[in-house]
């Protein structure tokens, strides 16, 4: 986890970090519309039906295609993320560790509107619960695809999620999860421009040792990891 | 139910004349591909897509075969010829079946048991066409599997019929052929990876839950396969044809995956 100080200071978001960022988010998107068509012929809800302006893929065929196609580079710039992110020590650096005291201090912080944006390599408690929620549910959305497109292959593994119909209903629970999880994503985002700038670019450079403004923004935290 | 919705653009009509429909196939499919996929790209897609106009559809639906092709390979090396699907207790079983084909219930068109016939085509030593009484007099299996539908629903049914590897076997077919071929008495088309078609639970499927197939079910004959989506078992089955060229199928030629395996 340590860096070595005569390193180039490496940019918030490193040029890789942001290519699988961006594959995963075209991938999470087409995923979501194409899966919505497919939806469509046999909805889980009886209220809810999704209009074709809003899938992807006018007939069934199709978004099943498109959904076929978009699971392998979400698949395996999935893998690639979380295999950065545990080697490169960047989930244990931003991600943990998370405490309800640093989520509920950054929600009080935030119904005061005290909540700073200043330094944006620093994520809060919500933000953090909200990146490692969403990387749990990927992942969980990658499971449960697998048991819907091999029940019979793989019967063993299907199995752990129930019958068919179980796996078909937490994939799509799962989807609405992460629906919600974009919009806010996507609308905080856009509430603090130099994130979404950030993730473009690359950010500002970090410090060689960049545990000083973590201490200073939440102090509860114990930072011994860094 | 998509199927039902778009009936009266793909139900034939009246009867197709076979022999030319074979000779010109190519030109056939292709001219279905063309036409059913221009409007394939909906407005989601577009604004997802931007760059991609509209005239780009051909490239892009290119594009989404030769992925669908990929992923035929991908499923073809998961799949386990050994490995069995999950069976399950005959009080579960849906009777009757659930209906599906590419058309309503009420226009099914019942199959006449004296005059039904399978003929036999491609890598077959004995040609001999079959007829009822003859396949009825085969040894019969039976499964209780689940039926899962490419929309999403599924039901578990009782399937009884001949062993496709043991009548394979039996009429000589050439089991290092590729694909099996089927055609159906409705004008459906379909075919079947060899392995699965040797897979010990796939049948040639005459009965359902003890009794004969009733008639919207596929009478006299038809393909149960546990390891494929349901229109990878097409219903009232007239000839069978083992091959080495692919033969796509009445969905798969209008995209849906080929291979379609769980």
């Amino acid at each position: 986890m340590s860096r070595k100080d005569s390193r180039p200071a490496r940019r918030l978001h490193p040029l890789a970090l942001r290519i699988m960022h961006w594959i995963n988010a075209i991938s999470i998107l087409a995923l979501i519309f194409s899966g919505w068509k497919i939806y469509d012929d046999y909805p889980i809800l009886s209220w809810l039906r999704f209009d074709d302006a809003y899938t992807l893929g006018g007939h069934p065929e199709t978004a099943l295609q498109w959904h076929f196609l978009f699971m392998w580079p979400l698949a395996i710039s999935g893998i690639a993320y979380i295999l950065y992110g545990l080697v490169s020590g960047r989930f244990w650096n931003k991600l943990l560790p998370l405490s309800i005291g640093e989520i509920l201090k950054t929600v009080g912080d935030a119904l005061r509107f005290k909540l700073g944006h200043d330094d944006i390599t620093h994520y809060n408690g919500v933000q953090k619960l909200l990146y490692l929620g969403a990387i749990a549910l990927i992942v969980l959305q990658i499971l449960t695809g697998l048991a819907i497109w091999k029940p019979v292959q793989f019967s063993e593994y299907a199995a752990l999620f129930g019958s068919f119909q179980t796996a078909r209903i937490l994939h799509f629970t799962g989807m609405a999860l992460i629906c919600g999880f974009v919009v806010v994503h996507v609308a905080l985002a856009l509430l603090v421009p130099k994130t979404l700038l950030a993730m473009l670019t690359g950010g500002p450079r970090l410090e060689p040792a960049a545990a000083p403004a973590a201490a200073i923004a939440a102090p509860d935290v114990p930072v011994s990891s860094n | 139910m998509t199927f039902k919705r778009r009936l009266s653009l793909f139900r034939p009509k009246t009867g197709v004349d076979q022999g030319a429909f074979e000779a010109n196939r190519r030109l056939v499919d292709d001219i279905n591909r063309r036409g059913i996929l221009r409007g394939t790209l909906s407005l989601g897609g577009l604004v997802m897509l931007t760059g991609c106009e509209a005239g780009h559809d051909g490239a892009i639906n290119s594009a989404l075969r030769a992925v669908s092709e990929l992923n035929d390979s991908v499923q073809a090396a998961l799949f386990r010829p050994d490995h069995l699907a999950p069976t399950y207790s005959a009080d579960q079983v849906l009777r009757p079946p659930r209906f599906n084909a590419f058309y309503g219930i009420d226009d099914v068109e019942a199959v006449d048991a004296k005059d039904w016939k399978l003929e036999l085509a491609g890598s077959i030593a004995t040609k001999k066409a079959w007829t009822l009484d003859d396949i009825y007099a085969l040894p019969r299996q039976e499964m209780i599997i689940k039926h899962i539908c490419v929309e999403g629903w599924d039901y578990i049914g009782q399937w009884a019929g001949v062993n496709l590897r043991s009548f394979l076997e039996r009429v000589g077919a050439d089991t290092k052929a590729r694909y099996v071929a089927f055609k159906c008495a409705d004008d459906y088309t379909g075919s079947i990876d060899m392995a699965t078609a040797l897979h010990p639970q796939t049948l040639l499927a005459t009965h359902y839950a003890g009794e004969p197939l009733g008639d919207p079910y596929g009478f006299p004959l038809r393909l149960r396969t546990a390891t494929k989506l349901g229109y990878k078992n097409p219903k009232w089955i007239t000839a069978i044809e083992v091959t080495n060229v692919k033969p796509g199928g009445y969905w798969e030629d209008r995209g849906f995956n080929w291979f379609g395996g769980i």
